[in-house]
């Protein structure tokens, strides 16, 4: 992660029943969630989980339920008090604020988007918007002015005097992001906010969060059970169970290598091909600045790369294994960003192209995808050793 | 033959114990405490007063006015100025009168006390769990039980009537309140917490506002309670309409006991109708918010 963290949690334990602190200790050396529960009586929430929250971005804590991903999403604004451990938001514990500094934090710096909404049943549109505002001393006249924009934010223009119970799901939810937006907190928590909608007011809704997040960059913790939407929204994700959490990463590592047979579970059925970036995929090349020749009497290829790719001006020619052994030409290769998924370069190949050359954000080539790298990487379970993200590209380069 | 069951523990000591200090009480107290109690007679008397002053056509208009704005039902303020001619056609509308007085006051102050009651027990498992059988006990024991510490204390009148009507009549209200507050949705709760409401804007803003409905519930348990309670008490010296039927006993006078028991069957009907209507209302705007559009 480049950003810095804006939210920290560290070994966060939270056992629920009477007198937690008794059994934290044999937790902490061990004693499995089942076992405590057989034992004591007592249900552990949360099993020392740390994690970073990076600022501006959005961070998916998946789960399925009973998982604990609620029960973290509200350690972070402390609704739920963690047994152990410590939280810090911009550096500073939250965990030892008291009464007052704890509604100041709640009243500007974080605000939450529930599943059923948690629209107040009594008020009108506005009213709910504006609820944050008020109770937190801001005069009517601000406070209305800034709900009306939120409103106009979310494209519930024109509803402002509706109730609750007059909208459907979808805008009551627009409603709710709109009170959490109202604030202006930085931080925006969000439990399983679009999973009682419908699936295409759903995906409605993932869309409009996407590109409102896009303008706003604030920092969101977006909890889901749904796979589908935590790779659509979550710039980094994070996967619990049984309060452990299991994995962490970007989209593109929790699918490709997944931590445990869980987590390999829960990503089996995903659509690799809208979610893989090419980037993560493509492999090792050798990249020589030069005219490909026509005579391949000398010419080899490292063990760790897949084939030679001549640069020259415009012209971008592939030499693999299969060009030399069988005599062939050199084969030309497009040039496509590494943010591209992998649907996104099937077009290519199915229209002819052989290779593609996968270029950085600043357009440096940094690897390529043959078509038997492309197949592999819709269908194959991991992959292994020849995927190399992490490599550092100028490694590579020696013979520019 | 049966066996008598035997006698375990002598409970004369303890049946002396309870009657000698209630006596104690009395002798040492009893005057303090009707001197204590006197401005709430003056206030009873006060509101019988008034009641008694307007004019009967002033008080029935103004009853179905009330019916009316509660239900926004001419039919329900229609039927309700009915019962009120009936009642003084009847020949009870003086009687009727204090009985009223007698309710209006047993029941605001059961509200004034239940509510912030009711409040404390949604707060506190513990205090809930104290509260609710005693309240149980309040409601069960036989209400006559009431009476005789009341009278001895304050001897017999609107006063004892009053506090004996307020401890049957007042726990609907503590326990709905306790119901309303603890049954609201706990995400709304949750998400008021999250934007920093202090405790007391919880209460103020949520709980009681979507309580409400509920409170209005109890609030009119309370009325139908303390009405019958208001009748029994006629007993001790409240006067009212109570005090008719309690005549017809004793006087085996069918007719008079029938009657009065058809004035408070009336009573009993108008203010059921307009605290529920009153109640029904608040659910309403609760779900559809109608009255604000």
């Amino acid at each position: 992660m480049t950003n810095t963290a804006k939210i920290k949690i560290r070994n966060i334990y939270k056992i629920f029943g009477s007198q937690p602190e008794q059994h934290l200790q044999r937790v902490k050396s061990g004693l499995s969630k089942a076992d405590l529960l057989s034992q004591d009586g007592a249900v552990l929430g949360i099993n020392n989980v740390s994690l970073d929250i990076a600022a501006g971005k959005t961070s998916v804590i998946m789960g399925l339920s009973g998982s604990g991903k609620s029960t973290l999403i509200r350690h972070i604004n402390r609704i739920i008090e963690p047994t152990s451990g410590e939280i810090f938001v911009d550096g500073e514990n939250i965990l030892v604020f008291d009464e007052k500094r704890l509604l100041e934090f709640r009243r500007r710096q974080i605000s939450m988007v529930f599943q059923k909404f948690a629209l107040l049943p009594h008020k009108s549109v506005l009213d709910n918007v504006m609820y944050p505002l008020l109770i937190s001393g801001t005069n009517k006249k601000a406070a209305t002015d800034v709900a009306l924009r939120q409103i106009e934010l979310v494209g519930l223009d024109g509803f402002e005097k509706k109730f609750p119970f007059q909208l459907s799901g979808g805008m009551q939810q627009r409603v709710g992001l709109a009170r959490a937006l109202a604030t202006d907190a930085d931080i925006l928590l969000m439990d399983e906010a679009f999973s009682a909608l419908d699936p295409l007011i759903r995906n409605d809704m993932q869309l409009q969060l996407k590109e409102l997040q896009a303008r706003l960059n604030k920092t969101i913790v977006f909890i889901t059970h749904d796979l589908d939407e935590a790779l659509l929204l979550g710039d980094q994700i994070a996967i619990l169970k049984d309060g452990e959490l299991r994995q962490c990463g970007t989209r593109s590592s929790i699918l490709l290598s997944p931590a445990d047979d869980y987590v390999r579970r829960f990503v089996r059925d995903v659509n690799r091909a809208r979610v893989v970036d090419i980037g993560s995929v493509a492999e090792v090349c050798h990249i020589i600045d030069g005219e490909a020749p026509n005579n391949y009497g000398g010419l080899s290829i490292p063990d760790d790369t897949t084939a030679l790719l001549y640069i020259n001006g415009q012209s971008r020619y592939v030499i693999s294994r299969h060009h030399i052994q069988t005599g062939t030409k050199p084969s030309p290769a497009i040039m496509r960003s590494c943010n591209l998924m992998l649907e996104d370069i099937i077009t290519d190949f199915a229209a002819g192209a052989e290779y593609v050359a996968v270029t950085s954000e600043a357009g440096q080539i940094t690897g390529l995808i043959t078509q038997q790298c492309l197949l592999r990487s819709l269908v194959q379970k991991e992959l292994t050793a020849r995927h190399v993200p992490d490599r550092k590209w100028s490694e590579l380069l020696i013979h520019r | 033959m049966a066996v008598n069951f035997p006698n375990i523990i002598d409970t004369r000591i303890l049946k002396n114990a309870i009657d000698n200090s209630f006596e104690w009480v009395v002798v040492n107290f009893g005057r303090d405490l009707e001197l204590a109690f006197l401005p709430l007679l003056k206030l009873i008397n006060a509101v019988e007063q008034a009641l008694l002053a307007t004019p009967w056509y002033a008080t029935v208009v103004i009853i179905m006015a009330i019916g009316y704005f509660t239900s926004r039902s001419l039919r329900l303020a229609g039927g309700v100025g009915v019962l009120m001619l009936l009642i003084g056609i009847g020949g009870m509308w003086d009687t009727s009168m204090t009985t009223i007085a007698l309710m209006i006051m047993a029941t605001s102050l059961s509200i004034l006390v239940g509510i912030p009651i009711g409040i404390g027990i949604s707060r506190s498992n513990r205090f809930q769990a104290i509260l609710l059988p005693i309240l149980d006990i309040m409601q069960t024991m036989p209400i006559f039980v009431y009476l005789i510490p009341f009278v001895m204390l304050l001897g017999p009148g609107k006063v004892p009537a009053l506090l004996a009507t307020m401890v049957f009549a007042v726990p609907p209200v503590i326990r709905l309140t306790n119901l309303g507050i603890r049954q609201v949705d706990s995400e709304i709760i949750e998400a008021v917490t999250s934007f920093g409401a202090t405790p007391r804007q919880k209460l103020l803003t949520v709980q009681l506002p979507l309580a409400m409905p509920t409170i209005m519930a109890g609030i009119n348990q309370t009325t139908m309670m303390a009405l019958s309670m208001v009748v029994i008490a006629s007993m001790i010296g409240a006067g009212g309409i109570g005090y008719q039927v309690l005549q017809g006993i004793q006087r085996l006078d069918v007719s008079l006991g029938l009657f009065g028991g058809l004035g408070i069957v009336f009573l009993a009907i108008i203010l059921d109708r307009i605290v529920q209507s009153q109640g029904r209302r608040m659910l309403q705007h609760l779900h559809t918010g109608e009255n604000k559009l």
